[in-house]
């Protein structure tokens, strides 16, 4: 379990609080309006920022404190997913070591979930030569061989057609169901979060509220949430 | 706020910037500390200041007037080979001085193809030595840079402001009011400054076409107290005359930086309406191929004379040619090892960037007396010639590489920063597999530049080296004492080949397999 | 430099060596590894060039010496003085060769010099004494010669007789600087020395006859070869290069009513860690083996007559008793004095 204890951040003007706690494997959307502050809930559980008061805790261990590397998170960006002198393997690989130093069986694994997303026989290109679905994938690819227990998606695939969105939501329930990962998935799109997550956290007035029924709060919005989705 | 998006470790960069801080600044007090102020300064010593200060007033002026014609020239005409010219401005910073004045006098002294065709027509001729020849060589050099530098913001007026302008039936005198004039006002200014503290610590041209207490700067009258006279007292407080100048100098010119010459984005033409009749073209063609020749031709003197020389130099040459080559990659090595820690540290925190200034505001031969103080107690300062050549080159190339990096790596931490902090890439799997492949192209054009700089210098060697020690600049400054014009000549072709040479290995070196 | 070709293979070795040392930042005691004894001789650029008497004089010492005599160029003669000052007690040389009379004063000031402990008999003129007396304690002489201004007698038709004829015309000329230089040194005290008082106001006259001023005495003479001068300031024997080594007359020395003598001088260093072979090329060079080489190759009057005759242009050009000399002295002071005059005029 997830859970971020009091936690406040303060930037100039800019606060968030949020008080709530998430299960393993449950898979979660964030909403609300733009500037409202999902992004930067998802970076204070990426390590990405500290809290200024407060406390964010995996499975009763206290978790403020560590670097963003050492966190039980992968994260698939909106962009800058892969680094473009790299090939789609060491993008991968770095999954598995971030100082790129694999063995043969850790070469497999890349391999192989290369070959899960759709990537086989790619391994040697660069980010460049591949399609913006392609990149996708491969980030995907590395999700697959991080295992971490939660994956963070903060508006991924926005820069994708509606079709091609469609096809990298259902590969990424196909990498969640493979790994047993929960997902915590910032969206503009409340359809993203109907399709592929049961559970959403509201995002707005300087709150990141606890997470509820996905169909439930968007059947019957309150105000903030509906003068945003219009 | 409580940010800490990508911890980029700031410490090898405060280390850094301490030794470079530590180098300049500590030289400065060991100069400080041995000049021997009482003294005062002799009639001399104010001629040298007078003298730095009048040929620098002179040769920035000079440049920025003869730049301004050539830049408008350059901006409005369109035609085959124009970037190869824009490109050919670029050239002269990684040109060796030395070289330059062998091709200078090959064009201009008295037995130089001008006079031979002014003795021709019977007209006086012409004298490349003292002021002239100073100033003429400073204007070789500063030509180009001024003229980049107007050129840059001549094609900053944005394109919309011309459209305008054809719209409201501007002629060439309401263009020049309205839009021109303004802008120059603002650039004309700071290149002049910029030259200007360029010309002040100027050294190798007033060591061959100076001399004499007529010509002397006072970066020279450093050398001379220093090698003529043994008198450290005075060469330390001719070097804190040195400090104020430049420091007043970079003060002036710390509004415009000297990288911005380099600028990208000079290939464009701005379409105009106003391109005007026959007379306006061939004057600005008229410009721009005197400009060529005049930066062009005294090079090809040099190749043309210096082919036939290559092959009867002495072999000393050659011997001097790998030591300069060592001390170029010496030198470039120690500008990495410095820039690369304090551009990520500056990727932080801007302070670090400060560091750079300081080698800007110091004088190699201010540094190398303040290091022959701080040496000559503990040790021979001559047997160490070519390492503290190799590390005061790379100090002084410092500044330009800090402005080539700083920006690619604040690019790199901020676009690639999350990515590498979730998947937990930190420390040297960060910098061997992130930051210097992301890096290459900078990395090779700053050691580019350290390369050739250092190869062409001829400053700290002149004062630190024996009759056994010689970079290929002082061989051929040497050989150009004794006379034997053909080998230095020779080496001079063999220089030039060496500096563009490791100029292009490098930059290219870091060009190439970059993706995205 | 003896055998530019068969040695070039060993030089660019030790060269290599030289900096790969300085590339590992090691700094190795290259003469501690040497067998042979190693004297170390500082003298001028032109000394050890390739043309000048260097390389015949090593051959001719290093046959008898069971030594490795190594000439080390460090600039012209003042520039040499300063270098060794510079060094001090961490000089590595043993002798110094190509002060002259005019710095040897300032030299034993300095207190770096042994006496040599010799008695000689130089041949050549003495403007202040007994011919042949020589009582400096700590200088042997080489070589001598007059300073003069050389000229190209097919360019120049009106050649000037006087220093106040010179100062009168547009001649052009190229002066070498009197504080890295010994002609350029000569010249100064040639003035002050027939000038006195008068001296600062001569050169108000020559200021504009100066082209430029160079470090040594080879860049000014480079120059007037290049066309850059109508004359140059060097000695009335450099004539006799062009005749001997060119086959060329066109050169001339124009004859003043006095000419400053130079007398080129050798020292012992006092820290030298090679006293006896020190003492021992001092011998050498007042020998014919040495005198002999001197004419032809550094063109100046050998200070001990060898047998045989002097080449062709080196008839005495002038009378001894018009030849000038400071005593080493009294050059100290009257030098700082003309120097400031001279610094003075020539910065205007």
């Amino acid at each position: 379990m997830l859970t971020l204890e009091n936690v406040m951040i303060r930037q100039g003007d800019f606060t968030l609080g949020a008080d709530l706690s998430i299960d393993a494997g449950a898979r979660v959307a964030v909403i609300g309006p733009s500037g409202a502050g999902k992004s930067t809930l998802l970076a204070l559980i990426a390590g990405f920022f500290a809290p200024d008061s407060g406390r964010i805790v995996w499975n009763g261990r206290d978790m403020t404190g560590d670097a963003p590397g050492a966190r039980p998170v992968a994260m698939v960006f909106q962009d800058n997913n892969l680094f473009p002198h790299m090939t789609v393997a060491e993008n991968v690989g770095l999954g598995l070591r971030p100082d790129l130093r694999l063995g043969p069986e850790e070469k497999a694994r890349v391999e192989e979930a290369l070959g899960r997303v759709g990537l086989g026989g790619y391994d040697g290109r660069k980010p460049a030569a591949l399609s913006g679905g392609q990149q996708s994938r491969a980030a995907l690819a590395r999700v697959l061989v991080q295992d971490r227990p939660f994956v963070l998606l903060d508006e991924p695939f926005a820069a994708l057609g509606p079709a091609l969105k469609a096809e990298m939501l259902d590969l990424l329930q196909e990498v969640l169901e493979t790994t047993g990962a929960g997902l915590l998935m910032v969206s503009h799109d409340p359809d993203d979060a109907r399709r592929i997550a049961p559970q959403t956290i509201l995002v707005a007035d300087g709150r990141a509220d606890a997470p509820m029924p996905t169909d439930a709060l968007l059947d019957d919005p309150p105000p903030v949430l509906r003068a945003y989705l219009g | 706020m409580a940010g800490r998006a990508f911890q980029v470790r700031r410490w090898p960069g405060g280390v850094a910037a301490g030794l470079v801080a530590m180098l300049i600044l500590g030289t400065l007090l060991a100069v400080a500390l041995r000049a021997e102020a009482g003294r005062g300064l002799g009639p001399s010593d104010w001629a040298a200041i007078r003298f730095t200060l009048w040929q620098a007033v002179l040769s920035s002026t000079l440049s920025v007037m003869l730049a301004v014609p050539v830049a408008r020239a350059l901006a409005r005409r369109a035609f085959w080979g124009r970037r190869l010219v824009i490109a050919f401005l670029g050239a002269p910073f990684i040109l060796p001085v030395i070289v330059a004045v062998l091709g200078l006098l090959s064009v201009f002294g008295r037995g130089g193809i001008l006079n031979v065709a002014l003795r021709f027509v019977g007209l006086p001729e012409v004298t490349v030595y003292g002021l002239h020849g100073v100033v003429l060589a400073h204007v070789f050099f500063n030509l180009p840079l001024a003229t980049r530098l107007i050129l840059q913001a001549w094609q900053e007026i944005p394109a919309e402001r011309f459209r305008l302008a054809a719209q409201l039936g501007f002629g060439a005198r309401d263009m020049a009011r309205v839009i021109e004039r303004p802008m120059l006002r603002r650039v004309v200014p700071l290149a002049a400054a910029v030259i200007f503290a360029l010309c002040i610590s100027s050294f190798t041209v007033a060591l061959t076409l100076g001399g004499g207490p007529r010509a002397t700067t006072v970066e020279l009258a450093i050398y001379e107290a220093f090698h003529f006279e043994f008198d450290l007292g005075r060469a330390a407080l001719l070097a804190l005359v040195q400090i104020v100048l430049v420091g007043v100098a970079a003060v002036l010119a710390l509004r415009a930086s000297v990288a911005e010459g380099f600028g990208a984005g000079m290939d464009r033409v701005v379409t105009r309406w106003d391109s005007g009749g026959l007379r306006q073209i061939s004057l600005d063609f008229g410009v721009i191929v005197a400009a060529s020749l005049f930066l062009l031709v005294p090079i090809l003197m040099v190749v043309v004379e210096g082919a036939a020389g290559l092959w009867r130099m002495p072999v000393q040459v050659w011997s001097a040619a790998g030591v300069s080559l060592a001390v170029a990659l010496v030198s470039t090595a120690i500008m990495l090892v410095l820039a690369l820690p304090i551009a990520i540290a500056a990727a932080a925190w801007r302070g670090f960037e400060a560091v750079g200034l300081l080698g800007i505001a110091a004088s190699p031969l201010v540094v190398g007396v303040g290091l022959f103080i701080v040496i000559f107690p503990i040790a021979d300062p001559f047997t160490l010639a070519l390492p503290i050549t190799a590390l005061v080159n790379a100090v002084m190339a410092l500044p330009f590489a800090l402005r080539i990096l700083v920006g690619p790596v604040r690019d790199v931490v901020a676009g690639y920063g999350r990515l590498s902090a979730t998947l937990g890439i930190g420390g040297w799997a960060w910098l061997r597999l992130i930051l210097l492949p992301r890096l290459r192209g900078p990395l090779g054009f700053a050691a580019g530049l350290t390369a050739a700089l250092s190869m062409g210098d001829l400053g700290v060697i002149a004062l630190f080296a024996d009759a056994e020690t010689a970079t290929l600049p002082l061989q051929m400054y040497r050989l150009m004492g004794s006379y034997q014009m053909e080998a230095a000549a020779g080496a001079a072709v063999l220089l030039l080949g060496l500096s563009f040479g490791l100029f292009w290995v490098f930059d290219r070196g870091g060009r190439n397999h970059v993706d995205a | 430099m003896v055998c530019p070709r068969t040695c070039s293979a060993r030089r660019i070795l030790e060269d290599t060596m030289k900096y790969l040392a300085f590339a590992a930042g090691t700094l190795l005691a290259t003469a501690a590894l040497a067998e042979t004894p190693v004297l170390t001789v500082y003298t001028y650029d032109s000394f050890v060039a390739d043309w000048g008497p260097g390389p015949q004089i090593e051959a001719a010492f290093e046959e008898t010496c069971g030594c490795d005599l190594k000439f080390v160029g460090a600039g012209d003669g003042a520039a040499l003085l300063a270098r060794i000052k510079l060094e001090g007690a961490r000089s590595e040389a043993d002798v110094v060769l190509g002060l002259d009379t005019n710095l040897s004063g300032a030299a034993a000031q300095a207190g770096l010099f042994a006496p040599h402990g010799q008695r000689v008999v130089p041949d050549m003129p003495n403007p202040f004494g007994a011919a042949g007396a020589w009582d400096d304690p700590l200088f042997l002489p080489y070589d001598w010669g007059y300073f003069a201004f050389v000229y190209d007698k097919t360019k120049l038709t009106d050649v000037p007789t006087s220093f106040d004829a010179l100062a009168a015309s547009d001649v052009k000329i190229v002066i070498q600087d009197p504080r890295s230089s010994t002609p350029g040194l000569g010249l100064l005290l040639w003035i002050k020395e027939q000038y006195g008082d008068e001296a600062a106001a001569l050169w108000e006259g020559l200021a504009d006859n100066v082209v430029t001023v160079t470090k040594g005495w080879s860049e000014a003479y480079g120059l007037f070869l290049e066309g850059e001068a109508d004359m140059v300031l060097s000695y009335t024997t450099s004539p006799a290069y062009h005749i001997v080594a060119e086959g060329d007359t066109s050169k001339a020395a124009a004859a003043f009513p006095s000419h400053y003598m130079q007398i080129e001088v050798a020292g012992k260093l006092a820290r030298s860690d090679q006293s006896e072979l020190a003492d021992q090329f001092l011998t050498f060079m007042t020998t014919d083996a040495f005198q002999a080489i001197i004419p032809t190759t550094n063109w100046m009057y050998p200070a001990f007559a060898p047998k045989g005759a002097l080449p062709d242009g080196f008839a005495a050009p002038i009378g001894a008793e018009q030849a000038r000399l400071i005593p080493a002295d009294d050059v100290a002071s009257i030098r700082e004095e003309a120097l400031a005059e001279w610094l003075a005029v020539l910065s205007k």
